[in-house]
């Protein structure tokens, strides 16, 4: 039984009527065309369909849409401010943290969840919040280059 | 289609890779490979050219169909090599720009559309920077010596004595100039460009270099980071629907009955059944996911026995062709070399299947409009989608386009297109543009895995210490790195094939990551009986100069001989070296042991590569590190596990895959070798990684792991 949600998606309130069982990833992908969001397995085991939901970064693939309604949720989408990166997405660029790419939105909002909360972390703590973060390039050391890059960035 | 060519084309397909050990080396043979002087390398294309009179034939390719001079002064360059992450993208570019002398950013790179650019053959085996960098920067020289005609033409006078800088051409003697812009604007150079490209043109030297051998970031990066680049799971076109196929329950089942009628209510699902072929295609990928589970339950199957993953190395050797043993080639008697021995040894090594697991699994959106078709597609080689699907649907292939955008991922795992022959199927039925995007478990289970092996080894040892003799016989995974580098006069070395009961298919370095587990670790089992220290053992047999200056460079930043002395039961050190695909490659290692728990925890890995002049430092160290980490899972965890036709762990929760906990402390060194031509650097720095972690194992327990991936709790055991 289809059902309405209602959300803000990248500040744009967004209604959409569909089965509420759907995963958020599907719904943000399939439906509102923001495909910046991945999936790379759907039992949140990877991290690539992260999204930013109430300031806290959730794994979209196990997030059912009706649980998104009334939530404000950001996407690698809306990150950048018009033509000027957000701080996290410069300093993945800057460093080179991606090698095919296909993780980088994941990694990038989960980072920017992360130093949101704590713009000081510890490499313990990033590779904490991270470690759901898979990158099959497996470029994790300069991913972790770039995440205390843009905590300095941040800070500053 | 008729049922008798759907099963001819699926045959097909899973024969491909599993032939692909050998296939592909046919398939690199469409480009012929010469060496033309000073390290030129000059590629012919087979094929059609897609120049004016062109055609079918090995006519060599025209200009235009790798470069053109837009109006701007800016070049399109065209490259049938796809992205997958390896940075040919950049590289490409640069080569072209190094050629025609302008900045990076003035090359816009135009990669894997057939409608647009020349077959450069499929993206593998390390080929892009022997083959397909050689064969654009020789594209790119023409057309840059062409304009300096044109300029010469002007000022009458001849066109050697120009130069050209930063796209602007410049006669030494009046000073005077003439930029790219100005020659595009006179509107002769798109005729000009119809010249073949000449075969012994002059390519910058490496010591000219400026735009190669430098860091150029890659140049859709922006776009990564964005969010902005659509990957093949992200193409949307308008009207489009999502689609899902039924798989079988396990391997070799055939479909025996389906009741259609069961879905006959859900009147906005278009449902399609051709022989064994059964999909939906909907509004969403749910709902189409639902259909296909309704259909499931009224399918009945024909199963059919498969061996399990418990008896997998039995049934390796059990298949055994004996003959290829015997092969010519091979040397079957060692036995000269074992006589004379004083001590004999002998090990079998195993290897499990395990999967690439590109982050993003295969996806593809067929669009036809009448009797063509267009697909975006993941997969290596788009020539080879558009022939696979022009002989799916029994048409020429003119009317298929096939397009790869840059895509998650590959590790060899990508060189077949089974996504886009079925989103082709769904959209064609229902007359709209369909989406097919495989679920990880569909990926872990209808793809293909990199062999598993079984590797006999045995050697003999002098009285002093040195081989005497060398038998290996390689069981699966094929004959790369089966040779040993190592000088020994009395060798015999066998690849032997046999019933893979798996589909099995390339891999980062495909067989030499195992083949070289085995050599090294058996190397270091030959030190240990010789009492020599590993790193004295190894150079004490090595002639190659490469192989010695990375092992000695590796050793000294490892600070090698006093990290050896050190070690204990609970922190091991071991090294191991290689060579495949012309590059060189050796690593030290540092692991923790924890007997009691079965932990074992790689702690540092430090590894020397060189691969020839180097094209792009900043890729090249991102290749390194990620083949060191990728190595750690093949070492340590991923193993693909099997029974009654069905993988048994096709998901990230039961096949581990190396995470951020488990990146230990890389220090990569790059060696710049600028006395031959540059080779691939993103497969072989994977082969060192899992023998050197064996080899440390048994420098602090005394254990020899001889199995990958390589299990703590074989320590506990022990
Ligand atoms: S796709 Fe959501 S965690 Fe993997
Ligand atoms: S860059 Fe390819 S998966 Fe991370």
């Amino acid at each position: 039984m289809d059902a309405t949600v209602i959300f803000t998606v990248n500040g744009q309130k967004t209604t959409v009527i569909t089965d509420p069982r759907r995963s958020l990833l599907d719904v943000l992908r399939e439906d509102l065309h923001l495909t910046g969001a991945k999936y790379g397995c759907g039992e949140g085991r990877c991290g690539a369909c992260s999204v930013i939901m109430d300031g806290r970064r959730v794994l979209s693939c196990i997030t059912p849409v009706g649980e998104a309604n009334g939530k404000t949720i950001r996407t690698i989408e809306g990150l950048a401010d018009g033509d000027s990166l957000h701080p996290v997405q410069e300093a993945f660029l800057e460093v080179g943290a991606m090698q095919c790419g296909y993780c980088a939105s994941g990694m990038i909002l989960t980072a920017t969840a992360l130093l949101e909360r704590n713009p000081n972390p510890t490499d313990e703590e990033i590779v904490k919040e991270m470690n759901v973060n898979l990158c099959r390039c497996n470029g994790y050391t300069k991913i972790l280059q770039a995440v205390r890059r843009a905590a300095e960035k941040i800070r500053r | 289609m008729t049922e008798e060519t759907l099963v001819k084309i699926t045959e097909s397909q899973r024969c491909e890779p599993s032939g692909g050990l050998t296939g592909d080396m046919k398939l690199s043979r469409r480009c012929f490979v010469q060496i033309v002087g000073a390290g030129l390398l000059v590629t012919v294309m087979e094929g059609p050219s897609l120049g004016r009179g062109g055609g079918r034939g090995r006519a060599s390719m025209t200009v235009a169909a790798r470069v053109r001079l837009n109006t701007d002064g800016t070049f399109a360059v065209m490259t049938g090599k796809v992205e997958e992450g390896q940075g040919s993208r950049a590289q490409l570019t640069q080569a072209a720009a190094e050629e025609l002398q302008v900045p990076a950013d003035r090359v816009h790179l135009i990669m894997a559309d057939t409608a647009l650019v020349p077959d450069d053959g499929i993206t593998a085996g390390s080929r892009t920077t022997p083959s397909t960098v050689p064969a654009v920067r020789q594209g790119a020289a023409t057309a840059r010596e062409l304009l300096k005609g044109l300029a010469a033409k002007r000022w009458k006078l001849d066109g050697s004595t120009l130069k050209v800088q930063n796209g602007v051409i410049t006669n030494a003697a009046t000073k005077e100039t003439i930029s790219y812009t100005d020659l595009a604007k006179a509107g002769e150079v798109e005729e000009l460009f119809q010249q073949g490209i000449s075969s012994d043109v002059a390519v910058m030297n490496v010591s000219e270099w400026d735009v190669l051998g430098t860091s150029v970031p890659r140049p859709n990066g922006r776009d990564l980071v964005t969010g902005a680049h659509r990957y093949p799971s992200d193409i949307i076109r308008p009207n489009m629907l999502f689609g899902k196929i039924l798989r079988p329950p396990s391997y070799g089942a055939t479909l025996e009955s389906i009741d259609l009628s069961s879905v006959a209510d859900m009147k906005d699902v278009v449902v399609v059944r051709d022989g064994q072929f059964v999909g939906c295609a909907a509004a969403t990928s749910f709902r189409a996911a639902q259909a296909v589970e309704a259909l499931a339950k009224t399918a009945s199957w024909k199963t059919v026995p498969h061996p399990s993953s418990k008896e997998l190395f039995s049934h390796l050797k059990e298949h055994a062709r004996t003959g290829d043993r015997s092969r010519p080639g091979n040397k079957v008697s060692v036995e000269k070399g074992l006589s004379e021995a004083d001590k004999v040894l002998s090990a079998t090594y195993e290897a499990a299947y395990i999967q690439h697991v590109p982050m993003e699994p295969r996806a593809a959106v067929a669009e036809w409009s009448g009797d063509k078709l267009t697909v975006w597609a993941g997969a290596d080689w788009p020539q080879r989608v558009q022939r696979d699907l022009a002989g799916a649907f029994n048409i020429p292939a003119e009317r298929v386009r096939a397009i790869v955008p840059d895509m998650g991922g590959g590790f060899g795992g990508k060189h077949s297109a089974e996504a886009a022959e079925e989103a082709a199927r769904l959209a064609k039925a229902a007359g709209r543009p369909v989406s097919a995007r495989w679920t990880r478990a569909e990926e872990f289970t209808w793809a293909y895995f990199r062999p598993a092996a079984v590797i006999e080894c045995k050697a003999g040892l002098d009285a002093n210490g040195r081989i005497t003799a060398w038998d290996f016989a390689t069981i699966n995974p094929g004959g790369a790195a089966a040779d040993t580098p190592y000088a020994i006069a009395d060798k015999s070395i066998a690849s032997v094939g046999t019933d893979s009961p798996l589909a099995q298919g390339p891999y980062r370095c495909l067989g030499a990551t195992v083949n070289n587990f085995a050599r090294e670790s058996f190397m270091d089992e030959l030190a240990a009986a010789a009492g020599a220290d590993p790193l004295a053992f190894r150079l004490a047999h090595l002639d190659n100069p490469r192989i010695r200056r990375v092992l000695e460079t590796v050793a000294k930043h490892f600070d090698w001989p006093a990290r050896r002395k050190k070690v204990t039961a609970e922190l091991g050190v071991g090294l191991a070296c290689g060579t495949e695909k012309n590059s060189v490659v050796a690593a030290c290692v540092e692991v923790e042991i924890d007997r009691e728990q079965g932990g074992i925890k790689v702690r540092e890995v430090c590894e020397a590569f060189e691969c020839g002049p180097i094209q792009n430092p900043a890729n090249l160290t991102s290749q390194v590190q990620g083949c060191i980490i990728m190595g750690l899972g093949g070492a340590l965890s991923e193993e693909i596990q099997f029974e009654n036709g069905k993988i048994l762990n096709a998901g990230f929760s039961e096949y581990r895959v190396p995470r951020f906990s488990n990146v230990p402390k890389i220090d990569v060194h790059l060696i710049d070798n600028r006395d031959i031509p540059s080779a691939g650097g993103g497969e072989t720095p994977i082969i060192a990684v899992a023998p050197a972690i064996g080899n440390a194992i048994f420098a602090a327990t005394g254990v020899r792991i001889r199995s990958m991936p390589m299990r703590g709790l074989l320590l506990k055991q022990a």
